[in-house]
């Protein structure tokens, strides 16, 4: 357990090496987690911020915020780099990471051990370059909100004992899940899902300093499957250009290939069971101007019989029901033609299933639920 | 001897009939330095165990067969003992995290920590890392799909992790962000048939048409039970000619029963009949979604096409419940009770309007 709670810098230096020996096998996301805060894409308020705050190389705690993936954790490493350089880092910084073993004692034992040092500056660094290095030292808290109440709570007091040494920093998701007396201590700082134009140009970014190709409806799959979660489009991205350089011969990505790495349900699949549960749908004409089906879509409803044997048929392909849900129901809202009546209770059934399944229910039974109720509501309204 | 399904299942990527595609990617990346995460996933006898094997297999070569099957004891931090079948080679180590319940995150922990720590034994191994294959992953708890995320990333150089689940609804997003998804869909018929058919020129007899028909179509896409029922077929009568009939399992024909019992008599006597039969399927531990969802099948076969929704509808309703409550049999009672009246009203026509919101 106590390997988890050693200072970053000496995991950073073993990972160095290691990466070194095997570059090719270092996943995206850490190969390319900016280096400086003026990397961090999309978040310009709090860039802008702490900016000034490298200025005056004065800090308060602080306390990060926002959906998972979009730069919390790289922006405070950043910074901590920034401040400090490579040669202070490890004696500087300490990073706390959740998930693993973090009660009252291990925070208490850790923090104090390496708040007590007193802080020696050295500010020119061995690459020739100069840190303002404060003197203090910076403890981040990483995934803070699956700390325990009592935890964050004796936390409180030693923020306060080493308030002279040390600044905190929470990085968290949910930042309810902190207790107000330690979140209260902090300027906090919300960081929002990227915004698509910011994912686009990381995206490729990446994409030139691997030199794959990179079609914009790939783009544009990668940052709509990845809802705001650049760490998830850059692991599809590199799935997809995985898959692509070993098929023989090489292929590009498609735009296909991404949906398949991120479970989506195919358009065409899609399309039959909407009209199988009558609802007509236009079928779009693929982007990438990948083969679309020729016959057009019977939106015709059918009866119970045939609802099930579509829904079997889909269990037996083995998609994934929430995933299935999520499809239909954007395919439902956002229809052009359907009532609002119809469309309201369609959105009761959904919300119904998605409770469902997140209780274990049976994926089976409950896209034949969702499907006969749709299937009903619309052959109601007609 | 071993039956059929053991005797000719793959061993190799090339060997595999179905998912061509899927096959030739698997190999190619397991030949890269470049092997990710991965999550298998699809409906329960599509083959996915035997796809994890055969890429195992063309990962580190034939050393992988060779296992050792361990019982491991765990200690919780509350001391307390948990039993856990390890199979491993020297080059991975497979475990079924369920089988500890609760503490699954303690278990999975252990394991990977100590796999992380010891290194490559073979040091020609084409891979330097070690893989590790987690069954039945849908059912890993929150807090140990908490605990992956972050050994996923710490130990990548030493670890690959194979998650092997039957849907991927119930994995949290930062786990499948981190895995390559691989779907492994049910085979078609006609996939199916070119098994079926391959194992019959194997075992140098020919497969008629109708049998290798009546067999596919009673498996619903389930390969695994598709060779069993065939190899039972073919005990029972020796060229497969005529018609066939397929035994169902004990416990099918008795849902059946049920079903039947369900649809023929809707009083409190026959409800607490019923109750004894269900007593007796979850008594030989078959799981009560299924005893639910095989009558259920049963009983909408046989009733009016205006019933068919509702009685599913409940279904879908008492499954949930059973599975949050404590007492299957309440559960599956209810639903009986629920359908007898649902199936009386319609028969006397009784307006059904205010029965329906419970
Ligand atoms: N704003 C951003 N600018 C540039 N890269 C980003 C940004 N956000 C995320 N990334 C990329 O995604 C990866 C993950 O980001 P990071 O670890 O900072 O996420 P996080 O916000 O801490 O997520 P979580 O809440 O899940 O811990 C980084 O390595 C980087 O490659
Ligand atoms: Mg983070």
């Amino acid at each position: 357990m106590d390997k988890f709670f050693q200072p970053q810098t000496t995991r950073t230096s073993q990972k160095q090496q290691k990466h070194v020996a095997t570059p090719e096998a270092q996943p995206w996301v850490e190969k390319y987690r900016p280096k400086t805060i003026e990397e961090v894409a999309s978040q310009e308020h709090t860039v802008a911020v702490l900016r000034k705050s490298l200025m005056s190389s004065n800090l308060p705690h602080m306390l990060f915020y926002g959906p998972p993936g979009n730069g919390k954790t790289s922006t405070i490493l950043a910074l901590s780099r920034q401040l400090f350089g490579p040669d202070n880092f490890r004696t500087r910084v300490l990073e706390l990471n959740a998930s693993d073993e973090r009660g009252i004692s291990i925070v208490r034992e850790k923090i104090k051990d390496f708040a007590r040092q007193t802080p020696r500056a050295i500010t020119t660094s061995s690459d020739g370059k100069t840190y303002p290095c404060p003197p203090f030292k910076i403890i981040i808290l990483d995934e803070a909100d699956s700390m325990t109440q009592d935890a964050q709570a004796a936390l409180r007091r030693i923020m306060e004992t080493y308030a002279r040494i040390t600044r905190f920093c929470l990085v968290c998701n949910y930042v309810t899940r902190i207790i107000e007396p330690l979140a209260s201590r902090c300027s906090k700082f919300r960081f929002l899902p990227l915004a698509p134009q910011s994912a686009e140009t990381r995206l490729s970014q990446i994409a030139t300093a691997e030199s794959i190709p990179l079609s914009q409806p790939v783009v544009r799959t990668l940052i709509s499957t990845s809802q705001g979660d650049l760490r998830r489009a850059i692991t599809y991205l590199q799935s997809a250009s995985r898959l692509a350089l070993v098929s023989q011969p090489r292929e590009d990505i498609t735009v296909r290939d991404v949906q398949e790495i991120a479970g989506v349900v195919p358009d065409a699949v899609m399309v039959d069971f909407a009209g199988v549960i009558g609802v007509e749908v236009e079928r779009e004409v693929g982007e990438d101007g990948m083969e679309v089906d020729e016959k057009p879509v019977q939106g015709k409803a059918k009866g119970f019989d045939d609802i099930r044997a579509k829904v079997r048929e889909i269990v037996r392909e083995g998609y994934s029901a929430s995933q299935l849900l999520l499809q239909l129901h954007d395919m439902i809202i956002l229809h052009p033609t359907l009532t609002s009546r119809a469309k309201s209770k369609c959105a009761l059934v959904l919300a119904e299933a998605d409770k469902a399944l997140c209780d274990g229910a049976d994926e089976e039974l409950w896209i034949l639920e969702v499907g006969v109720r749709v299937w009903k509501a619309v052959s109601d309204s007609r | 001897m071993s039956l059929w399904v053991d005797k000719y299942r793959p061993k190799t990527l090339d060997d595999l009939h179905y998912h061509e595609g899927l096959s030739t990617r698997l190999k190619s990346l397991a030949d890269s330095p470049d092997f990710p995460h991965m999550l298998f996933y699809g409906p329960s006898g599509a083959g996915k165990k035997t796809r994890i094997g055969c890429t195992l297999r063309a990962l580190f070569g034939q050393g992988v067969e060779k296992l050792k099957i361990d019982q491991r004891v765990f200690l919780t931090p509350s001391k307390r003992k948990l039993d856990l079948n390890v199979v491993s080679s020297n080059y991975h180590t497979e475990i079924t995290p369920s089988e500890v319940g609760n503490y699954d995150r303690v278990v999975i922990q252990e394991i990977l920590k100590e796999i992380a720590q010891t290194q490559q034994v073979d040091m020609n191994a084409k891979q330097r890392f070690k893989v590790v294959v987690l069954n039945d992953a849908d059912s890993l708890s929150r807090d140990a799909q908490a605990a992956l995320r972050r050994t996923m990333e710490k130990y990548m150089t030493n670890i690959r992790i194979i998650l092997c689940a039957n849907s991927t609804s119930k994995l949290i997003a930062p786990i499948k962000s981190r895995c390559l998804l691989v779907r492994v869909a049910a085979p078609t018929f006609q996939e199916m048939k070119t098994v079926l058919e391959h194992v019959a020129k194997k075992e140098k007899f020919d497969l008629p048409e109708t049998a290798s028909h009546s067999i596919i179509e009673d498996s619903n896409g389930n390969m695994r039970k598709a060779l069993l029922v065939f190899e039972a077929l073919k005990m029972q009568s020796t060229d497969l000619s005529g018609p066939l009939t397929i035994a169902k399992p004990d416990w099918e024909t008795y849902c059946y029963k049920v079903a039947d019992m369900i649809l023929q008599e809707q009083t409190p006597q026959r409800v607490m009949d019923v109750r004894a039969k269900l007593y007796e399927l979850l008594s030989h531990c078959i799981p009560p979604t299924v005893v639910l969802k095989t009558i259920a099948d049963r009983i909408v076969q046989n009733v009016d096409e205006a019933l068919k929704a509702d009685i599913m509808h409940w279904a879908a309703i008492y499954e949930v419940r059973m599975r949050n409550g404590n007492k299957k049999i309440f559960h599956l009672e209810a639903w009986v009770v629920k359908v007898m009246s649902l199936y009386k009203h319609f028969f006397y026509d009784i307006d059904m309007t205010g029965f329906d919101d419970c």
